[in-house]
């Protein structure tokens, strides 16, 4: 395939555009149905050398009850956890609509052969996993070896069958915008269902140019085939502000139909309750605190 | 030396915003911005506000931030985030601290009495409070080792257990400074309240805001990591609902005798159960510094521990 069609992005305009998009005030009710809409996309995330099955079934209850203190508050969409405990997430997420999302292909690195990551991603799905997350080749991709990296999309998608498919970049290894764009192309073209900015464990992760360049990579595909794919912001994204910024980020690059969690995704795990205490804040109108809030 | 002197006449002769009184002095003084203290910086008000201070003559002194809401929580949280590792570290550490502290006021006296007289105290009295400030940091930075000796204890009880009460700091204190002495007033409210582990908000007096801040400016140069003191300049009364409401605010100290505010402020305190401390004290007294002030913001927390009989197993210290 020919992927020197990606636009060259030009980094001044597009980081003018994004800090511009980060300054809108949404307040009052506008602010709450963003911050409910905002709960209700997280990836709630734990992907962690000590996770165990306890911390996981942890966080699930945590992913159907965020607060219970507050009435109508919507579950999380997902929780994302390492092909070893979809198992486990599965059975105590059993009755709730709470998707369960699983790393595949050799994660964070990616560094290991096709038959490994094409066999991680299979068992993922056969434990249940409703998502997969996978990684992509960094390496490759910055040899200039793109065929490979969208051969490797598109084999790890025929392997999830229904289970849709998030390919993650990791943009902070892959460090132009230019690079982001292209990368972004190759997945989408390859099969992506979302495309997600990192694996958590690297900095820089979702900047708002990053994250920004990425919606502009969707909104174009769309333009071009009517096809609409996800985005998936992860790591880095902490508060209910960044969260609200990048809902106008969304908004206004996507547009409406985007603004739910069958097509945009936080991957995080302080976000949730930091948005608990916004909420309780416009309830008793007291700053509230972590005392009163259920670890994550 | 010399232009500092011109300075202070300048600031006298009530021309404190332009030089050029003297003939031969023709440089402009710098004059200082008065900003926040928040999380280790020196952030101006988000809200963009100022208020005019003016000293007990009516002479406009310095345009001070006028602290909002925003500031307030914002200082919160950088407290918040630096309370455990403050508390955590050893008290002979603390200690070393406030004793730090005392070392840069002395270093830098003549800047806060020169700030002291121009909000209309006597050069002797603001001596005084200046020297007297820098015995009281040294005063809490001795006990901040010995507190803890002197209040746990050791209980007697019936089974076979042995039980103690240590004292562990409330968290993050919110705290009015007196209206009264502008450095030493502040100063005894921090020391004890950091001395303890405690990290602190203060809101510096409306009409003694200039030593505070540059009092920030000694905390900034001490050791102190950010965020353990936080120190904001604004309006009592716009602001002192926010600080006896916020959910994540464990103590509060209230300096003053007025029957309504102490009212409010209880009433608030009681949604999280916050600690209400009120102090009406001479502040030049020897009663305003004591052990107990520290006590005033620890909660006492006691420990069952088993004892094992049979020397096989349990127990552990035995």
């Amino acid at each position: 395939m020919n992927f020197h069609s990606s636009p060259i992005i030009d980094q001044v305009g597009l980081e003018e555009r994004a800090a511009r998009l980060m300054k809108r005030s949404i307040k009052k009710s506008s602010k709450e149905t963003a911050l409910k809409l905002a709960l209700n996309m997280i990836d709630l995330t734990t992907l962690e050398g000590q996770d165990t099955d306890g911390k996981v079934r942890q966080m699930c209850y945590k992913a159907m009850h965020p607060h219970d203190d507050l009435p109508d508050l919507p579950t999380v969409a997902a929780v994302c956890v390492y092909p070893t405990f979809v198992k486990t997430a599965k059975q105590a997420l059993k009755g709730s609509k709470v998707k369960v999302a699983s790393v595949a292909t050799a994660f964070p690195a990616g560094q290991s052969t096709l038959d490994v990551k094409i066999s991680d991603t299979r068992f993922a799905v056969s434990e249940g996993a409703d998502e997969v997350d996978m990684v992509i080749s960094r390496g490759r991709f910055l040899k200039g070896e793109y065929n490979y990296v969208f051969d490797e999309i598109a084999a790890v998608k025929e392997a999830c069958g229904k289970a849709r498919l998030k390919v993650i970049l990791e943009t902070g290894e892959l460090s132009t915008l230019d690079n982001v764009r292209k990368a972004s192309d190759i997945a989408i073209l390859a099969g992506a269902d979302f495309i997600k900015t990192s694996t958590g464990k690297i900095k820089p992760a979702a900047t708002p140019a990053f994250t920004l360049c990425m919606l502009e990579a969707c909104r174009d595909h769309y333009y071009k085939t009517g096809q609409m794919v996800g985005m998936k912001p992860a790591g880095g994204i902490r508060t209910a502000k960044d969260a609200i910024r990048n809902l106008v980020m969304v908004r206004e690059t996507l547009g409406e139909a985007w603004l739910s969690n069958e097509w945009f995704r936080f991957g995080a795990s302080s976000l949730a309750n930091n948005i608990i205490l916004q909420l309780e804040k416009i309830r008793t109108g007291n700053y509230h605190s972590m005392d009163y809030i259920s670890i994550d | 030396m010399a232009k500092k002197n011109t300075k202070i006449k300048a600031s006298s002769n009530g021309s404190h915003n332009q030089n050029g009184t003297s003939h031969q002095d023709i440089s402009l003084s710098v004059q200082k911005t008065y900003k926040l203290y928040i999380g280790g910086k020196f952030p101006r008000t988000e809200s963009g506000r100022y208020y005019k201070l003016k000293n007990s003559k009516g002479k406009f002194v310095a345009n001070m931030c006028r602290g909002s809401r925003k500031d307030f929580r914002m200082a919160v949280v950088a407290a918040r985030k630096a309370q455990s590792s403050w508390a955590g570290r050893t008290a002979y550490n603390r200690s070393q601290i406030l004793y730090r502290i005392a070392e840069m006021l002395e270093g830098r006296k003549e800047q806060f009495i020169t700030e002291l007289v121009e909000l209309g105290s006597t050069t002797t009295a603001a001596k005084k409070e200046v020297q007297l400030s820098i015995d009281r940091l040294v005063y809490y930075a001795g006990w901040a080792d010995k507190y803890q000796q002197i209040f746990s204890s050791v209980n007697p009880v019936a089974s076979s257990h042995f039980n103690f009460s240590i004292l562990e700091p409330m968290g993050v204190v919110s705290a009015f400074a007196p209206e009264e002495l502008g450095l030493l007033g502040l100063v005894s409210i921090i020391a004890p309240a950091i001395c303890g582990g405690n990290s602190i908000i203060i809101l510096a007096d409306e009409k003694l805001a200039t030593p505070a801040i540059s009092f920030a400016e000694v905390i900034h140069t001490s050791d102190v990591p950010g965020g353990v003191i936080n120190i904001l300049t604004g309006l009592r009364s716009e602001l002192k609902g926010h600080f006896s409401s916020h959910m994540d605010v464990n103590a509060i100290v209230y300096t003053g005798d007025d029957k309504q505010d102490i009212i409010d402020i209880e009433h608030n305190a009681v949604k999280n159960l916050k600690r209400v401390r009120v102090y009406d004290l001479d502040w030049y007294s020897e009663a305003a510094q004591s052990p107990y002030m520290i006590m005033d913001l620890q909660e006492t927390k006691t420990t069952w521990h088993p004892i094992a009989h049979d020397m096989t197993g349990g127990g552990g210290a035995y």
